[in-house]
């Protein structure tokens, strides 16, 4: 605020502009103080009461003839299950997410073909994760006769995962300089291995950022599960074979029974969840910075 | 290794309008060839349809002949990948490939096109980045990445880059417009030693360095904006810089407009 005082050659700063930038700043605090309200109070309630069941139990046992009031029993089916739907989607999501991006970045410009894509992500951008998770029901288990089971939950996830990688991806393969195409062009490089070898090694970094948002909002989703893991309280460890768990759906089924082991599993639950996301998301920065040559 | 370049009939087209039109000439092997110009004249232009790179922006099309030696660069049979092997180019801005090092960068157009072997591409790399008189500079950090270095290193980084493919012809689009006047001497000398082995034709908006490198000279000039670039006279340097035939290059060089 002092810095232009020692300037009286031009005249200062007027009153009134600065009364303005006071205001505005104390608006960007307030707003700065209000967004982290929430995020503290989530994360104090969901430390604070699930560091009850954060014991060794809870990662290796699972449900399996724990009784509707006892104590004790664990996740370790739902934490498996709920890595191995989310690899699974990953694993069909990323790459036909990516190749989108590409096509639509590289490929497609402006034909009509690009457009119509680029709509239909739209759409699937918005669409309700349950209509995901319905349509794998309505299409895999009902129609192709299909059984409950870990890689439908999967299916349903990749359709959510989907449009969130293609944006990410068209964004950032938007934002590599025309000029190293071109560099790359010139060189007598084909277009796909410039793609390749130029393109996105460029937007590496942003495409995995891009790509862990969409595995963390991926792994809270519990409605799409419901209607396609099912529920069990065993270990299943064949995502491809019978009812499934995942800590979405072990929360959702622990809080809603009415005893106090029961809740206090739940929240342990959700901290896991979230200690997974942050890892994974640990994993994904180191990952960039191995990848990212040091900039001098 | 170096060719001739005889354009005939030439036009350029970006989407429905025409940047450069009718163009003939003929750029000789082992000679600096520069041409000149106001901005939009299509020199740029021109010189991206030497390397067919004209037709990678959405709705650019060429029509007319451009022969490297006997070969129709244009032919229904040739592959635009190949003529850009065999025909370098460097461009106004460096841009080296951030991802990678000094040594991969130079590296880049022979590993992308199959060569492998570190000792057989390190050999190539450093004479390339001898070649663009560069290696004393470098040669103790070429795992550092290329984006690390001075405007004017990169800009000869981009060089070495090129001619590590060795190509028949190099291209260059502006290469020192973008750096200082140390820098712009270097890549003057580079531009002369090369001159040996390569083909070469540069665009510039700087006349005397068009007088300073080249051996013949192309005056580009548009007949009213939004009209095509035509090329206006083509001569030795020595004469259009002295006794320019067409009153237009006389004007433009001694700065009567543009």
């Amino acid at each position: 605020m002092s810095t232009l005082n020692h300037q009286p050659a031009l005249s200062g700063v007027s009153a009134g502009r600065k009364v303005k930038d006071r205001v505005v700043q104390v608006l960007v605090y307030v707003a700065f103080l209000l967004a982290l309200i929430p995020l503290i109070s989530v994360l104090w309630t969901v430390i604070s009461k699930g560091l009850k069941r954060f014991d060794p139990e809870f990662f290796t046992h699972s449900m399996n003839g724990i009784g509707a009031n006892d104590a004790g029993g664990g996740a370790y089916h739902a934490i498996i299950g709920t890595v191995e739907q989310v690899l699974l989607a990953s694993v069909i999501a990323i790459p036909i997410g990516v190749l989108t991006a590409v096509y639509l970045v590289e490929y497609g410009r402006d034909s009509r073909l690009a457009k119509v894509v680029s709509f239909f992500v739209d759409v699937m951008t918005g669409l309700p994760s349950i209509v995901a998770g319905l349509f794998v029901l309505a299409f895999w288990l009902l129609l192709l006769g299909f059984s409950f089971s870990g890689f439908a939950g999967a299916m349903a996830l990749s359709i959510l995962m989907m449009p969130t990688v293609v944006r990410a991806a068209e964004e950032m393969l938007k934002l590599v300089p025309n000029d190293l195409r071109e560099a790359s062009f010139a060189l007598g490089v084909p277009r796909w291995r410039t793609i390749c070898f130029v393109v996105l090694p460029t937007a590496f970094t942003g495409i995995i950022t891009g790509i862990m948002l969409a595995i963390a909002r991926v792994m809270g989703e519990t409605a799409p599960l419901l209607l396609t893991v099912f529920v069990t309280s065993a270990i299943n460890n064949s995502p491809f074979q019978g009812p499934q768990m995942a800590l979405p759906l072990y929360i959702f089924d622990q809080a809603g029974r009415p005893n106090d082991a029961a809740i206090n599993r739940a929240w342990a639950a959700a901290l896991t969840l979230i200690v997974l996301i942050m890892l994974l998301n640990l994993v994904a920065r180191l990952i960039a910075r191995l990848r990212k040559p040091v900039s001098r | 290794m170096a060719k001739r370049i005889e354009i005939s009939g030439l036009n350029a087209y970006y989407g429905k309008t025409r940047a450069i039109e009718d163009i003939s000439m003929t750029v000789e092997p082992r000679s600096v060839t520069a041409f000149i110009g106001p901005s939009g004249c299509g020199k740029s232009t021109l010189l991206r349809t030497l390397n067919r790179m004209h037709e990678v922006i959405p709705g650019a099309r060429v029509e007319g002949k451009v022969l490297l030696d006997d070969l129709n660069l244009y032919g229904s049979e040739v592959d635009p990948v190949a003529v850009r092997r065999a025909i370098g180019m460097v461009f106004q801005r460096p841009n080296p490939f951030p991802t990678m090092s000094i040594f991969d960068n130079v590296a880049a157009g022979l590993k992308l096109n199959g060569v492998r072997g570190r000792g057989r591409l390190g050999e190539i790399v450093e004479k390339s980045l001898r070649g663009a008189n560069l290696w004393n500079e470098v040669k103790d950090r070429l795992n550092r990445p290329g984006a690390g270095l001075s405007g004017g290193q990169q800009q000869r980084l981009c060089i070495a880059r090129a001619i590590a493919v060795e190509p028949q012809v190099l291209l260059m689009d502006e290469p020192c417009s973008a750096l200082d006047p140390i820098s712009t001497l270097a890549i003057e000398d580079l531009i002369a030693s090369l001159k040996d082995k390569y083909t070469i034709v540069i665009v510039t908006h700087n006349m005397q360095q068009a007088a300073r490198v080249s051996d013949t000279t192309g005056f580009f000039n548009l007949a009213a904006q939004g009209q095509p670039g035509r090329l206006v006279e083509i001569d030795d340097t020595n004469k259009i810089f002295t006794n320019p035939t067409e009153k237009a290059t006389e004007d433009y060089i001694t700065g009567r407009f543009g």
